[in-house]
């Protein structure tokens, strides 16, 4: 049997394209509606709710309408973790600026807006916290009666022996700062749900990452049975992981269709998506390290602080930025006395939730700095100290006790330096400095825990524990191949990477191949898309099944051409004699597997397998190397080279793995350069637009250089290793230590994200320099 | 209070009946039914909205319907008769625009959200100036946002459409 892959390993273009470039996506927005709702928001950050009234004519619901839903409240059953509850509407308290406090209905969107700003609202102002640090000062203002000291997780792991441990060496120490982000996909969330009377269902069509999650979510807080209740996630414009947390607001629109009986639409509008829908990464880090005499790095003491926000996300808790940074700070680093504190601390503020990369950006830049830190005390170059310290030697555990299966992380390195020409760069630099022109050359080593199943999210409590995947293979009756898979894409060309994978297994072309997804009527149980997953555990899924459908069509074939299944291979739509030309279509195979199923008394009939994988998971890796140019008198930098060497195990689209990472990075950039959710004092949003929060243009995004290694791992059915969330996990740590580098001279030194021309110029007056 | 406007919407005429303040995009989506422009921002950032108004492109969002009446507008689903309307008219649309081809070849779109307002700004800069330099073309396309790409897909699409385009011009 020929294993011969024709189509895995090629930059096919996308089957998801054709559609979309034409104009003929369909997005959730997209769907007309009876009746359209406008939220009203709390306009403080804290405050006891007096009165809400209603504009004469306007239809509106409160909390006191809503009391037979249930708040939300993610559990986690572990680490002390203290569950903090959202009423979907707020009931006596606003906790945040954007707190849902009502909602008002009319049968046209301006209509509706034009009522939102019509209620009345009495809110008592209370005193509100919004950062991190003064939220557990002994006197702050509480947040959730439930939440004493306003702490709801405080996670500590040591190594065993780890107080003993002698701190001999050299301590090198660093605290970075990551302000606050968010993911801004250029899709607002939407949620549109029809109540069908005959059979008393709704349909909920929504810009989700997670259908399946989303029905019993919301079906357990509304007490509704979730046969009732079908979900469909159509095309999503973007999510990285903001879509993947459930929305208070699609729980209200799902109560609403069924209490009028009709069909109701919330389309977000930037402004909410920016103070209101999910925000991430506001975090410190503080690292204190020691090193022995040769450089290489002994003990590791981290403290981690996590400001979650008002309220917990759903599946995720508010413990997903701490546990997430707890467990993988140690990165591609060997040494063995590792002490970690994690804390989250809850502030009036937007709830915290994943965004690609969770934690990891934070985390990874405090490393990294620190590397950087402890090569100028030993006088090395970052490269040397790197050298000392990556892991080399594999499987390897690491100081947190995660195995890592396999990687290169040297040779990543290696890779990135030898592209990069340093000898010639560093004679630039150092020709350009007298000039009064600043250029810096920046690091990142990191890697990125993708793939992983059950077992994986297992460790970290949570009531949903997501992990597996499974999928439905099956070939119609005209020889069409359609999986039907539950992790739900939004952008990342799933389809057609799957397909790729099916076509090899069964000798047909990747077109022949329709993936069916977002629709919980339509696909089996799954988590969604997220935690760069997908690619593995779906895959993994599709080539299972796609084994199962491949042995049938064998046996079958066999016993047609009268041979045994051994000899059948398949390929170009064929089930052939291996050397010989007597074939048989698999058009004809799959119209017998139905109408001639007698014909095969051993075989069911029909051509349908299921699968369901559930890997260990696994570790893709990389470097990044940054060169940036600081103007010392604008303090503005530009990005003048940004070089990429990646091992993410076999690449199935090497096209879409390097979309995934060319997104990533820019979204990097943004975080290290210029996105920032700020709030005031008293709690009011100041970047609620995109004219103050900044994604980045074409013209700030570099050109971005990518090498690959591609070191296939046994941990994957594909050998895949997935990399969806590599790229921001490590560009801003390299344009970190590139600005430094550039800086140092002037012995000014930036350990905050993003690194705003503001906040350089501050530190170049600091240091006397302005 | 609804005001009558005409829209002449990728050659086909629209009688609507719209509020002063219906913005473009809402006409066109929620009067016409061409859903292919998209709303990202609704403050006249991220370019998700761009079509063509007598030529030029435009925030659709920041555009008044009203503002419209007789205007000539090219949406994404008309973007195709942008190369054949010289030759013939079309009243199925069912070849791609150069630029639409780029993008697929050149990994220029991920999630798709923001793609027909890059094809739109870009259509429209192009067909204005087959010539602009790809400098100028980068600039102008600097005007909108995209979240996945990076926008280096986009970037090599539109410089290998414009391409296309100047050759296919020059065999005319």
């Amino acid at each position: 049997m020929s294993a011969a892959t024709h189509w895995v390993g090629r930059s096919v273009r996308r089957l998801e394209d054709p559609a979309l470039v034409r104009g003929r996506g369909r997005f959730t927005a997209d769907l007309p509606a009876q009746h359209y709702v406008r939220f009203v928001r709390s306009p403080v950050a804290s405050g006891h709710i007096v009165r809400v009234a209603a504009p004469p004519g306007a239809m509106m619901f409160t909390a006191a309408e809503l009391a037979g839903v249930a708040p939300i409240r993610p559990m986690l059953d572990k680490f002390g973790y203290v569950p903090i509850a959202q009423p979907v509407l707020a009931s006596e308290v606003v906790r945040y600026v954007g707190d849902l406090v009502a909602v008002v209905i009319a049968d046209d969107e301006a209509l509706a807006e034009d009522f939102a700003e019509q209620v009345e609202l009495d809110i008592e102002p209370l005193a509100a916290v919004t950062d991190a640090q003064f939220a557990l000062a002994p006197d702050a203002p509480q947040v959730h009666a439930a939440a004493p000291g306003n702490l709801v997780v405080d996670i500590l792991y040591e190594t065993p022996g780890y107080a003993e441990r002698t701190r001999k060496g050299r301590r090198v120490a660093c605290t970075i700062r990551s302000h606050r982000q968010n993911a801004t996909p250029i899709e607002p969330r939407a949620a549109h749900a029809a109540f069908d009377a005959a059979s008393r269902r709704v349909t909920l069509t929504c810009t989700t990452q997670t259908p399946h999650m989303m029905r019993t979510a919301i079906a357990d807080l509304i007490g509704m049975e979730e046969a009732d209740l079908r979900v469909i996630a159509p095309d999503v414009g973007g999510g990285f992981g903001q879509k993947m947390s459930l929305a208070p607001e699609f729980v209200v629109v799902v109560w609403l269709a069924r209490h009028l009986r009709s069909s109701v639409a919330w389309i977000e509008d930037r402004r909410e998506n920016l103070m209101a829908s999910f925000h991430s990464r506001d975090m410190t880090v503080a690292l204190e390290a020691s090193f022995d005499d040769t450089g290489r790095l002994v003990v590791l003491d981290g403290d981690v602080l996590s400001n979650v926000g008002a309220y917990a996300p759903y599946p995720n808790t508010a413990a997903v930025e701490p546990l997430m940074s707890l467990a993988e700070l140690p990165g591609p680093y060997a040494f063995g006395a590792y002490r970690c504190q994690a804390r989250g601390v809850v502030t009036n503020t937007c709830c915290s939730a994943p965004y690609r990369g969770v934690a990891r950006p934070a985390i990874t830049l405090a490393m990294e700095r620190l590397m950087d830190k402890a090569a100028r005390a030993f006088g090395l170059t970052p490269w040397e100290i790197r050298r000392r310290n990556l892991v080399t030697a594999f499987p390897f555990t690491s100081a947190s006790g995660l195995v890592y299966d396999t990687g290169t992380y040297r040779e990543a390195m290696e890779a990135v330096l030898q592209a990069v020409d340093l000898p010639a760069f560093q004679v630039r630099q150092s020709a350009l400095r007298p000039q009064g022109r600043y250029l810096g050359l920046g690091l990142s080593v990191f890697c990125e825990r993708t793939g992983y199943g059950s077992p994986a999210f297992a460790v970290r409590g949570m009531a949903v524990t997501p992990g597996w995947e499974q999928v439905e293979l099956a070939i119609d009756p005209s020889g069409v191949v359609e999986a039907r898979i539950g992790a739900s894409p939004h952008g990342q060309g799933l389809a057609t990477s799957l397909a790729q994978i099916i076509a090899d297994r069964l000798g047909v072309t990747p077109d022949r191949v329709r993936v069916v997804h977002g629709d919980t009527d339509r696909t089996p149980y799954g988590f969604g898309t997220f935690a760069s997953r997908s690619l593995v555990i779906a895959g993994g899924a599709v080539h299972i099944a796609a084994d199962r459908l491949r042995m049938k069509l064998v046996a079958m074939a066999g016993t047609m051409l009268e041979t045994a299944a051994e000899d059948i291979e398949l390929a170009d739509g064929l089930a052939r004699v291996a050397g010989t030309d007597r074939a048989i279509a698999l058009t004809t195979l799959a119209r017998t597997a139905y109408h001639q199923a007698h014909r095969f008394s051993d075989l069911s009939p029909g051509l349908r397998e299921s699968a369901v994988y559930d890997p260990t998971g696994t570790f893709s890796n990389a470097c990044h190397l940054a060169i940036v140019e600081v103007d010392v008198a604008t303090c503005a930098i530009s990005i003048e080279r940004f070089i990429v060497a990646e091992d993410a195990g076999r690449l199935i689209n090497p096209m879409i793995a390097e979309g995934q990472i060319r997104g990533g990075v820019a979204q990097g950039i943004a975080n290290a350069l210029y996105e920032e959710i700020v709030y005031s004092e008293t709690g009011d949003t100041l970047t609620a637009t995109l004219a103050d929060y900044l994604p980045p243009t074409c013209r700030e995004i570099p050109r971005i250089e990518i090498h690959h290694l591609e070191t296939v791992t046994d941990a994957s059915i594909t050998g895949a290793k997935g990399l969806g969330e590599g790229g921001t996990i490590g560009a801003p740590a390299a344009v970190l230590n590139a600005i430094n580098d550039a800086l140092a001279p002037l012995e000014v030194e930036i350990d905050a994200m993003p690194a705003t021309p503001l906040r350089i110029h501050a530190a170049l007056q600091a240091a006397g320099v302005r | 209070m609804k005001l009558p406007a005409r829209l002449t919407i990728n050659g086909v005429t629209y009688d609507v009946q719209v509020e002063p303040r219906r913005t473009l995009v809402d006409a066109l989506r929620r009067d016409c039914g061409l859903t292919g422009t998209h709303i990202g921002c609704e403050h006249g950032v991220c370019g998700s909205c761009t079509v063509i108004v007598d030529g030029s492109p435009v925030r659709s969002c920041l555009m008044f319907a009203v503002q419209a009446d007789g205007c000539e507008v090219v949406t994404i689903e008309g973007l195709p008769l942008l190369m054949s309307c010289d030759t013939k008219a079309h009243d199925e649309v069912s070849t791609l625009h150069p630029l639409q081809q780029a993008f697929i070849e050149h990994h220029g779109l991920q999630c798709g959200f923001c793609t027909p307002g890059f094809l739109m700004l870009a259509a429209a800069v192009l067909h204005r100036d087959p010539h602009i330099t790809d400098a100028d073309l980068i600039d102008a396309l600097s005007s909108n946002l995209c979240r996945c790409t990076g926008y280096q897909g986009i970037i090599d699409a539109v410089l290998a459409a414009a391409r296309a385009m100047r050759v296919s011009n020059s065999e005319r």
